[in-house]
């Protein structure tokens, strides 16, 4: 794309700024920021990407994936104040699905083992690990709320921690990884994947561009259920202490 | 005044939340095979009282022995057979009242057989019409009763209730009153009952524990909740604590 190519396509963001300067809708600031921000940052892993792909070392490559996961760790971890312990949770979580998946991709000789394929990828899988995450401990906390009696009575009537929140927990489970499931099934229909459509514009054969886009698809799917589950059977425990009580009791 | 057995018996019983007090420090004993009504204002502490008599909370200090065994040494879930609790919304599992009986043996991988659940039923006052119908169907008193024969099942010592019939009518309040009873008479269950309403303390009550804001101000037979010696006892008893 040409400079002047690039430049023309902050029309995109005159757009928004004169229609809420116009109908005064506020947005201009965050727009501004918004903005500034994806150019800086998108340039900066730009250059920093050429960088480790030029050095072609392993080292940088892990330096990479580790400074996704710390970004992705600390976005998620604001969601799950409620459950102690929630950083390093999450982060044995998104590390076991890297592995798992990178383990499976590279093992399997599916990929090449280069930074061309194993730093996006790996973006993708963190990325979808840490939005799973944050569905989850959503949906996980409000359950738990929303079912203190029900986790009282298992308890009383002499159930486990692990039987008291059983059914709190696979709702979370499937409620958190049943939208990954379903965009998957109007995938094609509805839209265009975005690696896809970047690989088709950038000149790639479709139906290779397709290939990849499943792989990447399939690749999710595992992440999802995985992030859930991991994230839940690690998060749970902690909600109780050693003689099966609830920890934060209300009471009467 | 006539000397019980303790079936839990409560021993400098201190319990805070973040640093404030909640509780005690209280020493009692609730007697077996009796009915111990549990009275006080709202905010003194019962529902922790029974909390602290199943194991679903502990303690800060002091000790609690359940038949003359300390409750940190027995396992938490064997503990909580052995008291049983029916809270005060009975909440139900998704499901049947059969799904809702089988609940305490299906937690111990167990099965509860028909006839069991219905015999389960009938102790109750229910009638096996009842076994399928869907647990969200029942009315209030059903409710109260499904919950307390749930937790019949899992044949406990001791039975603690939760205000079971304070959002009941005056007819299922009296049903679950002479059902309590019966429970206590037939199986010698010792039954520690919260209650707001001083008449049932007197009427079903064998003895009685008076809390007012955490502290124990009063144990006795009922009859103290007639004319109490300690004047805190005697405003409550007015109404004038709410």
């Amino acid at each position: 794309m040409s400079p002047i190519a690039l430049s023309l396509t902050l029309i995109f963001v005159l757009i928004p700024l004169f229609l809420s300067r116009t109908l005064n809708l506020g947005l201009e600031k965050d727009t501004v920021i918004a903005t500034v921000r994806s150019i800086i940052q998108l340039f900066a892993v730009g250059y920093i990407l050429k960088f480790v792909f030029d050095s072609d070392s392993y080292i940088y490559i892990l330096l990479m994936i580790a400074l996704m996961i710390f970004a992705a760790v600390h976005n998620a971890s604001k969601k799950g104040k409620a459950i102690p312990g929630i950083i390093w949770k999450i982060t044995v979580t998104i590390i076991a699905v890297e592995v798992l998946t990178q383990g499976i991709l590279l093992g399997f000789g599916i990929v090449p083992a280069t930074a061309q394929y194993i730093i996006p990828i790996s973006g993708m899988v963190v990325g979808n690990s840490m939005v799973l995450s944050i569905l989850f401990l959503n949906r996980f906390t409000s359950e738990m709320d929303a079912h203190r009696n029900r986790t009282e009575l298992i308890l009383s009537l002499g159930g486990t921690p692990k039987q008291a929140v059983h059914s709190q927990l696979t709702d979370a489970i499937k409620a958190s990884t049943i939208p990954t499931i379903e965009s998957q099934k109007t995938m094609g229909l509805v839209q265009l994947p975005g690696m896809m459509s970047g690989q088709i514009i950038a000149g790639a054969d479709p139906v290779q561009a397709v290939q990849f886009q499943l792989l990447i698809l399939f690749l999710l799917l595992t992440t999802a259920v995985v992030s859930s589950i991991l994230l839940g059977f690690l998060s749970y425990p902690s909600l109780f202490n050693e003689r099966m009580q609830m920890i934060r009791q209300t009471n009467e | 005044m006539t000397t019980y057995q303790p079936a839990i018996h409560f021993k400098d019983v201190r319990y805070s939340i973040d640093g404030k007090p909640i509780l005690g420090p209280i020493t009692g004993s609730f007697p077996a095979g009796r009915i111990t009504t549990l009275v006080g204002p709202s905010g003194a502490g019962k529902t922790t009282v029974l909390k602290l008599c199943n194991g679903l909370l502990s303690p800060d200090s002091g000790e609690i022995l359940v038949q003359g065994h300390p409750v940190e040494s027995m396992e938490p879930t064997a503990l909580r057979r052995k008291v049983g609790m029916a809270l005060q919304d009975a909440p139900m599992v998704s499901g049947s009242v059969y799904d809702n009986l089988a609940l305490p043996l299906r937690l111990q991988k167990k099965e509860l057989s028909e006839a069991d659940a219905v015999s389960w039923l009938e102790d109750v006052g229910l009638s096996s019409e009842y076994l399928h119908k869907k647990a969200t169907e029942l009315s209030g008193g059903q409710r109260q009763k499904v919950s307390i024969a749930r937790t019949l099942v899992n044949r406990s010592d001791i039975l603690l209730m939760d205000e079971i019939t304070s959002a009941l009518d005056r007819g299922s309040r009296r049903e679950i009153e002479s059902l309590v009873t019966r429970i206590n008479e037939k199986y010698g269950t010792s039954i520690i009952w919260i209650t707001h309403n001083l008449e049932q303390a007197i009427s079903i009550g064998d003895y009685t524990w008076v809390l007012i804001a955490g502290e124990l101000v009063e144990t006795g037979e009922s009859r103290i909740l007639e004319d109490p010696t300690d004047e805190r006892v005697r405003r409550f008893v007015k109404g004038e604590l709410k």
